[in-house]
């Protein structure tokens, strides 16, 4: 589904990523790890298009996401459902309009927006928080609605780039099993984190980072 | 498809402007504060027009006759200046007219009316006064007074003399102050309008700015342009309408003040001008209220939107 080959990202003074070359297949689980400025973010922004390579090339299926002009890029990007670890919710919005947000942007009518919000939010338990704003909400509670917006729309792929950096560990565990039922479902989740628990209580395949480069893959070694 | 998403964006555009709270109303602020300057210039343009009007009004030429002149020449000469596409207007003075205006212009110079009455005749001759539509035409029409149309109609003998070259010099200075004037007027307005734009411009930036992580969200939500784009277009209309309507609201009592107190002063009475250009203004600011706010919108967004 996903392909890196041979893709670097050279900053003026720093390399983020250094010769990169691995695939994701569908319905897989990958979780990324490394420190802090091992280059688990950068690899996720390629994917979107966010950042683009110096070097090498990404692919997701068989669209190149580097040449994709900014109409078919807005196409990709909601093809795909993004969890940061600051949540990057709209902080003017209620958690319902926020994820009637990403909704009206695919082109959903008014009646599929009043009949699926609702029931997504009881997903990630928060029918009780529809008309709050974020900064009414928990750290967990904020987290869980990035999340129910990332999944809104069927996503065929899930990148949560360190969602459980701001949390505590019971929120983390919350969040956890979230993203593993979505896997469950279907779903691919990528999965970046510097927090070895999180490997643990997830079990799936893990891809570790340092200084730009991939250094094991639990998927050869197995 | 195109109507929902209309209808999705104008509703967003009005909540964001309501949620935006303070910020909304300091952007509401200085628009008001530009839109206000555009009509202190239309007043003060209305104020310059006037009196430009009145001191034009002042200028004339007049031409005199010999005494005994007769007067069916004159009237021949009167509708042939009449004719002249530069005149605006023409007034006869008689003879008999001028020796009684003479006479009442200097009732109090007791030697003079004896003087006069010793000479018995009426030693004053007819006059006509001719009124230009623009100060720079008097020359024109001085210029015909001289050519060989004169001589074809006659009345060069009748001419006693025309006062053009006395007043030439006047003339001339007032042409240069009333279009130096204009200048002035329309390189203020120009460099206060442009200043203002800039200041609003700047603001609505700020409040754009603010949104900045915002923008880059929506667009990672797989929004459209013109879905991230559009509300904050919507906000920077609802600006102008709303300063708009303040800064009419402002000018109403203002306007009023001035008509009662400044009309003598200013030569106009400003509250009438403004009740009489009501729509005229408000078309103008209206106009130029949304399309600053829009405008402003639009080119602060593009920055935080080709990501």
């Amino acid at each position: 589904m996903i392909y890196f080959n041979n893709v670097s990202k050279v900053y003026k003074d720093a390399t983020a990523l250094d010769d990169i070359t691995f695939t994701v297949e569908s319905g897989e689980f990958v979780s990324v790890v490394g420190h802090s400025g091992a280059g688990k973010t950068t690899l996720t922004k390629m994917i979107l298009a966010d950042e683009t390579p110096t070097g090498g090339t990404v692919f997701f299926e068989s669209i190149n996401v580097h040449q994709l002009k900014n109409k078919d890029l807005t196409k990709l990007r909601r093809r795909i459902g993004v969890v940061f670890q600051d949540f990057k919710l709209l902080s003017n919005k209620t958690a319902y309009e926020n994820i009637a947000f990403a909704m009206e942007a695919v082109g959903k009518t008014e009646e599929e927006i009043q009949s699926d919000v609702p029931h997504v939010l009881e997903l990630v338990d928060l029918s009780h928080r529809l008309f709050h704003f974020p900064n009414q909400m928990s750290g967990g509670e904020q987290q869980r609605l990035a999340i129910a917006r990332a999944i809104i729309n069927q996503p065929e792929l899930i990148i949560a780039d360190e969602p459980t950096g701001n949390l505590d560990p019971v929120n983390t565990h919350e969040i956890v099993q979230i993203l593993k039922k979505i896997n469950d479902l279907g779903t691919t989740v990528i999965l970046t984190t510097h927090n070895r628990g999180v490997i643990e209580s997830v079990n799936k395949r893990v891809i570790t980072m340092e200084n730009g480069k991939i250094i094991r893959d639990t998927k050869h070694s197995k | 498809m195109a109507i929902i998403a209309l209808k999705r964006i104008i509703k967003a555009g009005f909540l964001n402007f309501k949620r935006s709270g303070i910020v909304s109303w300091a952007a509401v602020l200085v628009v008001t504060i530009t839109l206000s300057v555009i009509t202190l210039i239309i007043f003060l343009q209305a104020v310059l027009h006037f009196s430009l009007n009145q001191i034009k009004d002042k200028v004339d030429v007049t031409i005199y006759f010999t005494v005994n002149a007769p007067e069916d020449k004159i009237m021949l000469l009167k509708s042939s200046l009449e004719k002249l596409p530069e005149v605006a207007q023409v007034s006869y003075t008689s003879a008999d007219e001028a020796l009684k205006l003479f006479r009442d212009r200097h009732s109090n110079d007791y030697p003079t009316i004896q003087a006069l009455d010793e000479i018995g005749d009426n030693p004053l001759g007819a006059y006509l006064n001719v009124k230009a539509k623009e100060v720079s035409q008097y020359e024109n029409i001085a210029n015909f007074m001289k050519s060989d149309n004169m001589l074809v109609l006659g009345s060069a003998s009748i001419i006693d003399k025309v006062n053009y070259h006395q007043n030439k010099l006047v003339i001339d200075r007032l042409n240069t102050i009333i279009s130096g004037a204009q200048k002035l007027g329309f390189l203020v307005t120009l460099i206060l309008v442009i200043i203002s734009m800039i200041i609003t411009f700047n603001t609505i930036r700020l409040t754009i700015f603010i949104s900045k992580e915002e923008i880059g969200v929506m667009r990672l939500v797989g929004a459209s342009k013109m879905h991230v784009r559009g509300p904050f277009l919507i906000e920077g209309a609802i600006y102008g309408i709303i300063a708009t309507i303040i800064t009419l609201a402002i000018f109403w009592p203002a306007t009023a003040w001035l008509g009662r107190n400044m009309t003598d002063f200013l030569g106009i009475n400003m509250y009438d001008y403004y009740l009489s250009s009501f729509f005229q203004i408000f078309a103008i600011l209206l106009l130029s209220g949304i399309i600053l706010g829009i405008i402003s919108s639009f080119l602060a967004i593009r920055k935080y939107l080709n990501k």
